[in-house]
């Protein structure tokens, strides 16, 4: 699904990415783990197209997207939930919601996504009319992660979607992941500095250390590596 | 009270062309935080545009229609043309451009027109409407004015608030790297605002002209109350620049009749300077960093 080969991209003479080489087959679960700094943001603002790549290359379903804007590849399946619960505050949540949905053409599929999601998180219906600004971070964080799968997406990227949140709802958020994993094949590739939840639902774990990768096994390998997880996850 | 009546009027229908100047900043400053100080240049050379049909014997509402229809060209080419290159640079140099482009335009309609300021003929008649045995000072010509504005206010409204590109422009506005992982065309959108800014601004030349005249360097003073009515509703809010725009125009008007219609641009520079000392971020502003 997602293949990420020889990845470079620089800030002013800091590379922060040299070289990351990632693959994340369809449906399944990767999480990027890595220290701060260690490049894990920059290598979805890599993928999501944000930041430009200095080399290397990035495939969606054996296309080579490298170079594409954000908004072409929102088109052709990758959908993303932005760091620090990136909601926009100033709309409501159903101006959200709809946002993540917009450059889709089929009116009737939209509006009934649009229901799903409400089904999915009900708190958010009950919610609809306010602004986000009145939402807490869990909800803040559903509703990122709601706006995303109103684009339909088959790639779906999280930016430390457990970012100062109670654990009971990061729990619920890697359970909707867990779900839409199973029901729709979702394919899920997420950053996270909370090693521990991430690698509990991940199949897969790369970790980054000063712009390269430095462990990719199963998920369940890297959380018994004492040497690895000391080292480099804070566990 | 005859007379404090009759400058509330006025002052009315001179705030809300201060309004939609104001609203047209506004518009462009809340995308992509660049005061447009070409923005009087463009409503000059619009209105211009509609001065030349009314002179071929085009009809007002002929001329109404092209000038706004030749704003939202020109807003959308300035834009591409002269702003995108600039617009991940420091702000001032965004701010020289737009100077520069005011220079080259009034330079231009020189050139084309001449320095002379040319009457405009209003829609409607200019005398005041008649109440009882006196006439107000408050003209058809007036009430046109305050109508066709409103009217593009509640348009623009709507569009921004119950249409898919409205939704777009103001997530865009809020918080374009958000709205470009979602598939929002953000460029497209700056695009679009720059033009419908330009659009509303030349509706406000057209409407303003038959007092000011046209002429090259005719909107300035016009341009400086639009200016000063954005900064007290708050550059950020467009309701804010329609109140900001009234406020202005009858407080103006005030000054003008009881203390003489010397003072008045300086009566505007007075609230420009009493709003950046006391309330920066003006009445309707939002204060300090977004939060996200």
């Amino acid at each position: 699904m997602l293949e990420v080969a020889g990845l470079v991209a620089t800030y002013g003479a800091v590379r922060a990415l040299d070289g990351v080489d990632l693959t994340a087959p369809a449906g399944s679960i990767t999480a990027v783990l890595g220290a701060n700094g260690a490049g894990k943001t920059t290598l979805l603002r890599t993928v999501n197209g944000l930041v430009r790549a200095r080399a290397g290359e990035v495939r969606l379903d054996g296309r080579t997207v490298t170079g594409l804007s954000p908004e072409d590849l929102v088109r052709r399946g990758l959908g993303h939930v932005p760091e620090g619960r990136g909601v926009i505050t100033e709309l409501t949540v159903e101006e959200n919601l709809r946002l993540g949905g917009l450059w889709r053409r089929d009116r009737r599929g939209l509006r009934a996504d649009l229901a799903q999601t409400y089904e999915l998180f009900p708190l958010l219906g009950a919610r609809r009319a306010r602004t986000a600004e009145t939402l807490s971070g869990g909800e803040r964080q559903m509703l990122a992660l709601g706006r995303a799968l109103m684009g339909r997406p088959r790639l779906l990227l999280l930016d430390e979607p457990s970012l100062g949140l109670a654990p009971r709802v990061t729990a619920q958020i890697m359970a909707v992941l867990r779900r839409l994993r199973a029901d729709d094949g979702l394919t899920v590739v997420l950053v996270e500095q909370n090693a521990r939840s991430a690698l509990s639902i991940a199949d897969r774990g790369v970790v980054l250390n000063l712009g390269r990768v430095v462990a990719d096994s199963p998920a369940g390998d890297l959380a018994a590596d004492e040497r690895l997880r000391h080292a480099y996850l804070g566990f | 009270m005859a007379r404090f009546v009759d400058l509330t009027l006025a002052g009315t229908a001179n705030g809300m062309v201060y309004a939609a100047l104001a609203l047209a900043l506004v518009l462009i400053w809340r995308s992509t935080r660049i005061v447009n100080f070409a923005q009087g240049g463009m409503a000059m050379i619009t209105t211009f545009i509609a001065f030349s049909i009314v002179q071929r014997g085009g009809s007002y509402w002929l001329a109404l229609l092209v000038a706004v229809a030749a704003g939202l060209l020109i807003g959308a080419v300035a834009e591409r043309l002269l702003i995108r290159p600039v617009e991940d640079k420091p702000p001032l140099n965004a701010v020289i451009v737009t100077l520069g482009l005011l220079v080259f335009l009034q330079a231009l309609a020189g050139m084309i027109y001449g320095g002379t300021p040319r009457s405009f003929s209003p829609a409607f008649d200019i005398r005041g409407f008649q109440a009882g045995d006196r006439r107000l000072l408050f003209s058809p010509a007036d009430l046109f004015t305050v109508l066709a504005v409103l009217a593009v206010m509640a348009g623009l409204a709507v569009l921004f608030r119950y249409t898919s590109l409205g939704l777009r422009m103001r997530a865009a506005a809020f918080a374009p790297e958000v709205a470009r992982l979602l598939g929002v065309r953000v460029a497209r959108t700056l695009t679009i605002g720059w033009a419908l800014a330009a659009a509303v601004g030349a509706l406000a030349g057209v409407l303003v002209a038959p007092s000011t005249f046209v002429g090259p360097n005719q909107f300035d003073a016009t341009l400086v109350f639009g200016f000063t009515a954005a900064v007290l509703g708050g550059l950020d809010s467009p309701a804010g620049a329609v109140v900001g725009g009234l406020l202005l125009g009858v407080a103006l008007s005030y000054l003008s009749g009881y203390a003489g219609s010397d003072v008045v641009t300086l009566g505007a520079l007075v609230v420009l300077i009493a709003v950046l000392m006391v309330r920066p971020a003006g009445l309707f502003g939002s204060t300090g960093e977004r939060r996200v």
